[in-house]
């Protein structure tokens, strides 16, 4: 398997890992059956100016090096976001900030972003 | 190798200092082909029938039931397609589809082959299931067995778990069932993972065909050969020339061939005090991990294992992962992860056992060779522990959790 310096950066060093203890919005994807499993954890502020933004973000993941690597870049691209700023983000906009992932590594880039979401949506719910 | 450390026998080994001193004067200097009448192929000849006898003296066969091949893939496939396309040659069975009986764990190499036949309309495929142990039943064979039975293909020992198959039995069945048949039920063993450390006497085994690898006894790659008793009902399925008893054409791969015999007659010197070493070895790494690291799981049978195998399942990380991290740390093992083969499946033989998807994924093969230390594995233990550490601190929980929202 092939990955670029950036995948083999954010499974090595993996950014913003761990859990939130208070969190506003909880999102967890995958299944055991394909290896891959993530949970992101988000806390969200009121800013005066840009509304609702994601102020803290931090995620566990259960997978393979494309997986690890995806949910640490994801929670790079989403913290500071406006709620409708993290929702837009997708899993192109994850392995391209990744410098790309081999095609059959897309599949975690895109379980990155739905883990995301479905975080904003725990948020939203529980509001 | 300097600080890394090899821990993937089972995937390939190096080459046996010997077997290189031994084979490197047939690239340049003694490089004619073996088929060639002058005596720059006469030179090449003479060493190949050295390397024959070695594999004859080691097997206990005749040197014309040795066939070179260029690996054990190869000789799977002429074992399983020569026998089916020598039975279609024969008028008799026109119209008949001919039943084959293999395992759910086989190499691919052996699966691929049987599906394929099994698409095309070739033949009907048996797929004896393994049990937790790893290990199939013979009963489950003897009940598999049809009028229509032409071949039963196993391998000796497992490739990903080291588990030992029950060869020896199945062979005193099968001459047992053929003795009351018009047609002998043909006996074929991938013997690959078994030549090193398992008794490999064909007459013992009681089989007919046995594939090996070069690559796996310190020998170089791109060499195997295939046994064919006397009298067994094969043919050739790479056309060409008459090399190999009319068996398998192409010019002799005459270095891969004299590595193979020279590695073959190095075994054969210390095969027995290997083992001894080996699985001494083996042992002292099991436990360590067994004990020292939790939530682990030994997969496979403890005792009917190879000596040189240790297949581990480590819950709440996945297998990619902890080979990488491992290879960060200079040390190289495989994996049943779905991730590192570039499917989307985890390990089929893993799954044959009746592991969970998780624990398939989560698992390392550790296997051992002549040149591993106690040193070299008392290392890999702290850093395993190390790498374990980290990826479940990455993934926390989250296993747990979806277990317990499936409820």
């Amino acid at each position: 398997m092939q990955y670029s310096k950036e995948v083999i950066d954010h499974f090595t060093s993996p950014h913003n890992q761990g859990v939130l203890s208070d969190p506003d919005g909880v999102g967890m994807v995958g299944n055991p059956t394909c290896g891959d499993l993530m949970k992101i954890y988000i806390k969200v502020k009121k800013d005066a100016k840009r509304g609702e933004i994601i102020s803290a973000i931090k995620f566990e993941t259960l997978g393979c090096a494309s997986a690890i690597a995806t949910s640490s870049m994801i929670t790079n691209l989403a913290k500071g976001k406006t709620i409708k700023e993290a929702s837009k983000i997708t899993r192109d906009d994850v392995a391209e900030a990744l410098n790309g992932l081999p095609p059959i590594k897309m599949h975690c880039s895109n379980l990155a972003s739905e883990a995301l979401v479905a975080a904003i949506e725990d948020y939203k719910k529980n509001k | 190798m300097n600080n890394k450390i090899y821990l993937d026998y089972a995937a390939t080994t190096p080459v046996d200092a010997s077997v290189l001193k031994t084979i490197l004067p047939y690239f340049s200097d003694e490089f004619g082909n073996a088929s060639s009448l002058h005596s720059f192929g006469r030179n090449a000849a003479d060493a190949i029938f050295v390397a024959r006898k070695n594999l004859a003296d080691f097997f206990k066969c005749t040197d014309e039931e040795i066939i070179f091949t260029s690996g054990a893939t190869e000789s799977n496939n002429l074992a399983i397609k020569g026998v089916l396309r020598a039975y279609n040659k024969n008028k008799k069975n026109k119209g008949k589809i001919p039943h084959i009986i293999t395992t759910v764990f086989e190499h691919s190499c052996v699966l691929k082959t049987c599906q394929k036949l099994e698409k095309e309309g070739s033949a009907e495929v048996t797929y004896l299931p393994v049990y937790t142990d790893g290990i199939i039943k013979v009963s489950d064979l003897e009940k598999a067995i049809k009028e229509n039975t032409l071949l039963v293909s196993v391998m000796y020992v497992n490739n990903e778990i080291g588990t030992v198959q029950p060869i020896a039995q199945i062979g005193k069945l099968l001459t047992k069932v053929s003795a009351k048949r018009e047609e002998k039920i043909i006996f074929h063993a991938d013997a690959t993972q078994a030549v090193a450390y398992f008794d490999t006497n064909v007459k013992r085994l009681g089989v007919d065909l046995l594939s090996m690898s070069a690559h796996k006894i310190y020998g170089p790659k791109g060499a195997g050969m295939l046994f064919v008793k006397k009298g067994t009902k094969i043919t050739q399925i790479q056309d060409g020339g008459a090399q190999e008893f009319s068996l398998r054409a192409g010019t002799l791969n005459s270095t891969g061939i004299i590595g193979l015999g020279k590695a073959i007659e190095v075994l054969g010197k210390n095969k027995q005090k290997e083992i001894k070493k080996i699985k001494e070895l083996r042992d002292y790494l099991i436990q360590k991990v067994l004990k020292e690291i939790p939530n682990v799981r030994l997969n496979g049978s403890r005792s009917k294992r190879s000596p040189n195998n240790a297949n581990f399942s480590f819950s709440d990380v996945e297998g990619e992962s902890l080979l990488l991290y491992l290879d960060a740390e200079g040390i190289a093992v495989s994996t049943g992860s779905a991730c590192s083969s570039g499917s989307l499946s985890p390990s089929h033989v893993l799954l044959a056992l009746g592991l969970k998807p998780e624990q398939a994924h989560g698992s390392l093969r550790v296997s051992l060779g002549k040149y591993t230390t106690k040193k070299e594995l008392t290392i890999f233990v702290a850093k395993l522990k190390k790498v374990l550490e980290k990826l479940r601190k990455v993934s926390g929980e989250i296993l747990k959790e979806y277990y317990s929202k499936k409820k």
